[in-house]
């Protein structure tokens, strides 16, 4: 085992993984008051390598999101160790824009927290809305926006960060299935564009294979690694592909499985 | 589709180019429309019905004055009232009644918003200061701040120290409880979403915590004008001395002591219509544009 890492290491140009999550258990204390913690997270051990979009899926109470704070340091573990490559960038199923600020406010705000520069801030924030196909959205109020735009000018208010992880916590759940597929392929572009690795959480098993190189599967209660598959499907891949339906079928039996568990106890 | 059989570059180019149509008409669909409401429409809906409240009011008022209600002296004219408003017009005390008074409030709603400000940062993000003085502050927003002009009296002699004592006492508890109602409205996801950007500590407060705690703020000032403003009228009713100058206060308080009645309903008015000015000119418009520039205020 031991071996094989090393070698795997030689094979990415010995370039540290974007994020490393090793060993790493969350527990809450319990609701009740019974007292005693509860296990939300079971010894996750996770590398996403430079560049690569892993999915996580899992159902609900699997604990994803926890993972996800986690790795992205608004919350620590209570076991193991995590590291990242800078700070990374995080999307929240709302947009979280700032109804205060205009869109492009929105992202130059991102940009000043970074330390630009007053004068680079507008064009470069002029340049990520080019980015996410909103030219022109720089005045607009967020509510003037659709829902599909919103979550467009937090993806570029997050690009704006400048990380090289990218966290995406199901950003497009709340979405129409057409915006939803058009984001999807928005998404896909842009991760080619700009080489990011991306760790993006879903519930939705068609959503993760569309978008992914790797898909991990979580238990749940406790959240662990179930099962990981690797997608060689080429981009840009479509949902109605048939090897994405074959391999979203095996990957829902095997979800199923998962959660069938939890009734028989 | 011939896309699979050539090469992935201009696949890709090529689904770039639909994706890029595709979005453009989805934007299209799916934006807000909005526009501006013509200038006739205003007039007629907000401007008209106040005009006929007020027009009312004169109207019931000349009719009890003709019908002889009560005797003159407790009941003047409308045009009593107005002679008082024009003779103090030209001997050219009514601006400085108004000015002494308004100065008095301006400055003191200034101190308070001042103290009220950092005051309420720390009662919200401090979580000892809070348990410690957080009731206390609510409690003394229900504390008729006519009540702290006998103490302040006592402490500060009557003088202008005393008066503006007196607004503070009145103004700060409603700035600081109205920032602390703000911040605690802050839904949790600004919070966090700041907190990935970077935005944490002072930077936090600046760029995320005061603008989004904006609208509970401006309702906290808005409150604490009308407090301050109410405490001054009280102070200068009770204290009133030859070298305090004549605001509206003494001016109400004089016309009672002349048991002239048209100028005890000039300084009412003069209290009021400066109330409701401040408001109309500059809260309201303030309340409004934050709320729209949110999507918040829905307009019919």
């Amino acid at each position: 085992m031991a071996t094989a890492t090393a070698e795997a290491a030689e094979d990415t140009g010995a370039a540290a993984p974007a994020a490393r999550v090793a060993h790493v258990s969350k527990s809450f204390p319990s609701p009740g008051a019974s007292g005693g913690d509860q296990l939300v997270l079971d010894d996750i051990t996770l590398d996403v390598a430079p560049g690569e979009f892993v999915t996580l899926l899992g159902a609900s109470g699997c604990g994803k999101s926890t993972l996800l704070n986690l790795v992205a340091g608004l919350d620590r573990p209570s076991a193991g160790t995590i590291s990242t490559d800078g700070r990374p960038a995080l999307m929240f199923q709302e947009h979280a824009l700032f109804p205060w600020l205009t869109a492009g406010q929105n992202i130059e705000l991102a940009l000043r927290l970074r330390g630009v520069a007053k004068p680079e801030r507008r064009p470069e924030a002029e340049r990520l809305l080019d980015l996410v196909r909103l030219r022109g959205a720089h005045g607009k109020r967020v509510h003037e926006l659709s829902g599909g735009m919103r979550q467009r000018v937090a993806l570029a208010r997050a690009l704006a960060q400048d990380s090289r992880l990218l966290l995406m916590d199901e950003p497009f759940a709340a979405l129409d299935a057409i915006t939803r597929d058009v984001l999807h392929d928005e998404l896909t572009r842009i991760w080619r564009e700009t080489g990011l690795s991306v760790l993006f959480v879903t519930h939705n098993v068609r959503e993760a294979v569309r978008l992914a190189q790797r898909v991990v599967l979580l238990s749940s209660r406790p959240g662990r690694i179930a099962r990981e598959w690797t997608v060689g499907i080429p981009q840009p891949r479509r949902l109605e592909d048939s090897a994405v339906a074959e391999l979203s079928a095996e990957i829902t039996e095997e979800l199923r499985r998962e959660i069938r568990r939890h009734g028989r106890h | 589709m011939a896309g699979t059989d050539t090469d992935p570059a201009a696949r890709h180019a090529e689904a770039s180019q639909d994706l890029a149509g595709l979005e453009a008409g989805l934007d299209a669909l799916d934006t807000v429309q909005t526009g501006r409401t013509p200038l006739r429409e205003v007039l007629l809906r907000k401007v008209l019905p106040p005009v006929t409240a007020v027009v009312l009011v004169l109207v019931v008022w000349q009719v009890l004055v003709w019908a002889e209600v009560a005797p003159d002296y407790k009941l003047p004219a409308p045009s009593a009232v107005w002679d008082e408003v024009s003779e103090a017009w030209l001997q050219g005390t009514l601006l400085d009644y108004i000015w002494t008074s308004v100065s008095r409030g301006l400055l003191g709603f200034l101190l308070a918003l001042v103290i009220g400000t950092p005051l309420g940062l720390l009662v919200a993000r401090v979580r000892f200061v809070r348990a410690a003085i957080g009731p206390i502050l609510s409690g003394l927003q229900s504390l008729p701040s006519v009540a702290w002009v006998p103490p302040a009296v006592i402490w500060l002699g009557l003088n202008d120290r005393m008066m503006y004592a007196v607004i503070l006492l009145g103004a700060v508890p409603s700035i600081a409880n109205g920032l602390v109602a703000g911040v605690d409205q802050i839904p949790p996801l600004y919070l966090r979403a700041g907190r990935t950007l970077g935005a944490t500590g002072l930077r936090g407060a600046r760029h995320i915590v005061m603008p989004a705690a904006l609208p509970g703020y401006l309702a906290g000032l808005k409150q604490g004008w009308a407090f301050s403003w109410r405490s001054l009228m009280a102070a200068e009713i009770i204290a009133s001395s030859p070298d305090l100058g004549i605001g509206l206060g003494q001016l109400l308080e004089n016309g009672r002591n002349n048991s002239s009645m048209a100028q005890v309903f000039l300084a009412i008015l003069l209290i009021l219509v400066v109330g409701i000015a401040v408001d109309l000119l500059v809260f309201s418009p303030l309340e409004r544009r934050v709320l729209r520039g949110r999507g918040l205020l829905v307009s019919r």
